[in-house]
């Protein structure tokens, strides 16, 4: 008989999970999309992601060595924050940009707010952001349509697009993405002379093939804006394997599809078409990948779905009428600050707890 | 279903012995009787060293209000009376007795519950030395006799079993239905009570007909199935899910009219009552990957956990952890020599170490699993960044007291955070500046 038995607290026993087995598995999720963006662009998916992920690795061990912690590369959060980069930069970036900011998300977003578990913005998107103000051009322009490109295949729009008059507004017509094109045929709407160009140009970009187009990934943008299809597949799996709290993505996906639906058409109110703003920009990832990061959202029930909520109130208001043509990251920035409040304020009521 | 809000589902391990039927085992030649077996103050021995003692004799009584009897579980003579191994409290005075033959019982008299009226029936389950069988061990009288301002209409017969492994409450059930069914009797008619509810989770099909058919002549008696589901043996979390009344933060069943008591203290009440017979045994079971084999004992009180280990088949080479109890709420143990089975031992659990999940603290990723399955409905990840930064006043606004240490915050953490030991931390500290503020308030007069 064993003399002396180990000894620890309550409980003796543990559910078989780990920060690094929901690190990977979140990894595991992103694969599909991933897979669909090499077969979209080829190798270059491929240089952009390599470059992503060291950067963020390099960077996370520096910064431990640096600050004297344990090397923890194996927990696979900085692969996590450098694929997240990755999916969103557009692939014709130049490689050390991509670096620069995986290496920015991980050192000033990450570790300098104190490492793992303790950052407040969500590393990736601090990335994007940061790429987003230094190289405007490379981040926004100079999109690479897939070899299937959006325009291309909807002829209709195509030749719309082509239309002289039109192009005077869609100035980047090869390469723009759906919400691009939205957004500058909206902005021309108040021009009289191109109003009916406009309103065909949206019409189409609203269009049943339009949509299935943006849903299967026929479209230009960044990695992860091109593959909605297989971003919900992971994000599914997310959800099935508890990785991720249903909530956040069906508060932030409902929210944007009944307001576009509500407010995103131009004859009047409930004209708009949701599966279009569903499906295109970087709404599937960031609905899924980006504002359900646990570290920077909520940790009470009614907390997320304020979080969630507050994330598509704030995208629907930049696509419609802020400066960008997408809001989806800088929409989950601007809540990431406001999860200490909103957790505070969102106390349950414990059990037995007389409401006062 | 019935059941609560929040919880989880952990392996439940009770395949290992769920068919292995009760067994009383053999007399042991020694036993080791501590006498703090239960909530309150030590009992207060009343033999001494030499003394002879048949089973059932009463050897210490009980100090006070809440406390409770002990009696000898098997004839002999008092050896010695000194310090030994405690499976809760870590080490305890205990007396030790030589076994010097087969049992000659101490004569009580007995009752039926016809005859038993309900000042009688306080003395016996008080004179029984009675305690709360689920594990807690709360003397039975007290929690049986609510001061005459509270009303109770339902004794709620706890028989859900959620701890994972722990078979004994089922086996009981199964094998004792009638007994059980009539000590739920004894305590619905001596409380003044309307209802008696037995709860059990429904992974014990035939433990619910077995009591579904011994309380059917009973119109007071129901028996109901619950979820399966950890903590749904909790009191509050039973009472929740059979009545959907909420026991207020820090009060007690009573506030809401209930009495909970766990099955195996029900068949202790028939024994007492029918059969003049004081707590001097009790249903354990023996069982985790780390034994060669399993088994449901009846066991006596203080008889050794290492004599109970070796009688169920002993344990393999690579156990490398003791629990005593169940494997969420239990004790871990250095050794089982000379340990000795108290009251409150419903399980003797032996895990290979390979099993033990460590808890190499990582970083809290505010994931919110503690938060979800919280049955408290408390923010448990707060809790531990309170008392980690010892602001502990701020824990207790976050109701840090109603913690009932399930450990389901613990068992799902990720970051693997021992959060009920923080908890724990917490509660003790708020324990010592109350009393510091008490002390002054009296200076102050």
């Amino acid at each position: 008989m064993a003399e002396k038995f180990y000894v620890a607290t309550s409980p003796h026993i543990k559910k078989n999970i780990s920060v690094t087995k929901v690190m990977w598995l979140v990894i595991a999720a992103l694969l599909p999309a991933y897979i669909h963006t090499v077969f979209l662009f080829g190798m270059k998916t491929v240089w952009v992601s390599l470059a992503a992920v060291g950067g963020a690795l390099v960077s996370e061990a520096l910064m431990q060595l640096l600050f004297k912690k344990k090397i923890t590369l194996y927990d696979g959060s900085a692969f996590l924050t450098g694929l997240l980069v990755a999916f969103n930069v557009p692939p014709t970036i130049a490689l050390w940009k991509v670096a620069l900011g995986s290496a920015f998300a991980i050192i000033v977003a990450k570790q300098l707010f104190g490492g793992l578990g303790y950052n407040i913005f969500n590393p990736a998107l601090a990335g994007r952001a940061f790429l987003m103000a230094s190289y405007p051009a490379d981040m926004t322009s100079g999109w690479s349509a897939p070899a299937n490109g959006f325009l291309s295949l909807n002829p209709a729009a195509s030749q719309a697009a082509t239309d002289p008059a039109v192009v005077k507004f869609l100035d980047s017509v090869t390469s723009a993405t759906p919400l691009n094109a939205l957004k500058t045929a909206r902005a021309a709407l108040n021009d009289p002379g191109l109003e009916d160009q406009a309103r065909h140009v949206i019409g189409e970009l609203f269009s049943g093939e339009s949509v299935i187009n943006a849903f299967l990934g026929k479209v230009g943008g960044c990695l992860g804006e091109t593959t909605a299809l297989f971003l919900l597949i992971g994000g599914l799996f997310l959800l099935v394997a508890k990785l991720a709290d249903w909530r956040v993505p069906a508060g932030y996906l409902g929210t944007v599809a009944l307001l576009t639906w509500a407010f995103g058409g131009i004859d009047g109110l409930f004209t708009g078409e949701p599966l279009f703003h569903l499906f295109t920009g970087g709404l599937m990832l960031g609905a899924f990948f980006m504002a359900t990061d646990m570290v920077t959202s909520p940790i009470t029930a009614k907390g997320r779905w304020i979080f969630a909520v507050g994330c598509g109130v704030l995208t629907f208001t930049i696509r419609m009428w802020g400066g960008y043509p997408e809001g989806v990251s800088y929409s989950i920035l601007l809540m990431n600050i406001f999860v200490p409040l909103i957790d505070r304020y969102t106390v349950p009521v414990s059990f037995g707890e007389v409401k006062s | 279903m019935l059941t609560f809000k929040g919880g989880i589902h952990p392996p439940e391990g009770k395949a290992l012995s769920e068919h292995k039927p009760l067994k009383r085992l053999s007399l042991p030649d020694k036993v080791i009787i501590p006498l703090s077996q239960h909530i309150g103050a030590p009992a207060k021995a009343v033999v001494q060293v030499g003394d002879e003692v048949l089973t059932g004799q009463k050897i210490a009584e009980a100090a006070g209000t809440i406390s409770a009897n002990i009696h000898s579980s098997v004839t002999g003579k008092v050896i010695g009376i000194g310090e030994f191994p405690h499976p809760v409290a870590g080490r305890g005075t205990a007396v030790v007795i030589e076994r010097s033959g087969e049992d000659r019982f101490f004569e009580y008299p007995t009752y039926t519950v016809e005859t038993c009226g309900r000042e009688d029936f306080l003395k016996i389950v008080a004179e029984m030395g009675i305690v709360g069988l689920g594990g807690a061990t709360f003397p039975t009288h007290v929690k049986l006799s609510p001061p005459s301002w509270k009303k109770v209409d339902t004794v709620i017969l706890n028989g859900a079993e959620c701890e994972p492994y722990l078979t004994c409450d089922d086996r009981l059930m199964q094998e004792e239905s009638r007994k059980i069914a009539l000590g739920l009797l004894l305590m619905v008619k001596n409380t003044g009570a309307e209802t008696g509810i037995v709860g059990i989770e429904h992974n014990k099909p035939e433990a619910y007909e077995k009591m579904k058919e011994a309380c059917s002549p009973y119109k007071e008696l129901k028996v109901a199935l619950v979820k399966t589901k950890y903590p749904q043996g909790a009191e509050k979390q039973l009472i929740d899910s059979l009545t959907r009344r909420k026991v207020p933060a820090g009060g007690l069943p009573l506030d809401v009219g209930i009495i909970v008591q766990n099955v195996g203290t029900a068949f202790a009440v028939y024994e007492a009552v029918y059969e003049g017979k004081p707590l001097i045994e009790r249903a354990v079971t023996v069982s985790g990957e780390g034994m060669k084999d399993t088994a449901n004992f009846i066991a006596r009180i203080g008889d050794t956990y290492e004599r109970l280990i070796d009688e169920a088949g002993g344990m393999k080479e690579e156990a490398g952890c003791l629990i005593s109890g169940g494997p969420m709420m239990g004790f871990a143990q250095v050794t089982a020599r000379q340990l000795p089975v108290i009251k409150g031992t419903s399980g003797i659990l032996l895990f290979t170490r390979k099993q033990l999940p460590g808890y190499e603290e990582s970083p809290c990723i505010s994931c919110g699993a503690c938060v979800s399955v919280c049955p408290m409905k408390l923010l448990p990840t707060q809790l531990v960044t309170l008392v980690k930064n010892k602001r502990f006043e701020e824990a207790g606004d976050m109701n840090i007291n109603s913690c009932i240490e399930c450990g389901s915050c613990a068992y799902v953490c990720p970051s693997r955070i021992p959060l009920v030991q923080y908890v724990r931390l917490g509660k003790g500290a708020l324990r010592k500046i109350s009393a510091r503020e008490r002390a002054k308030k009296e200076e102050a007069k």
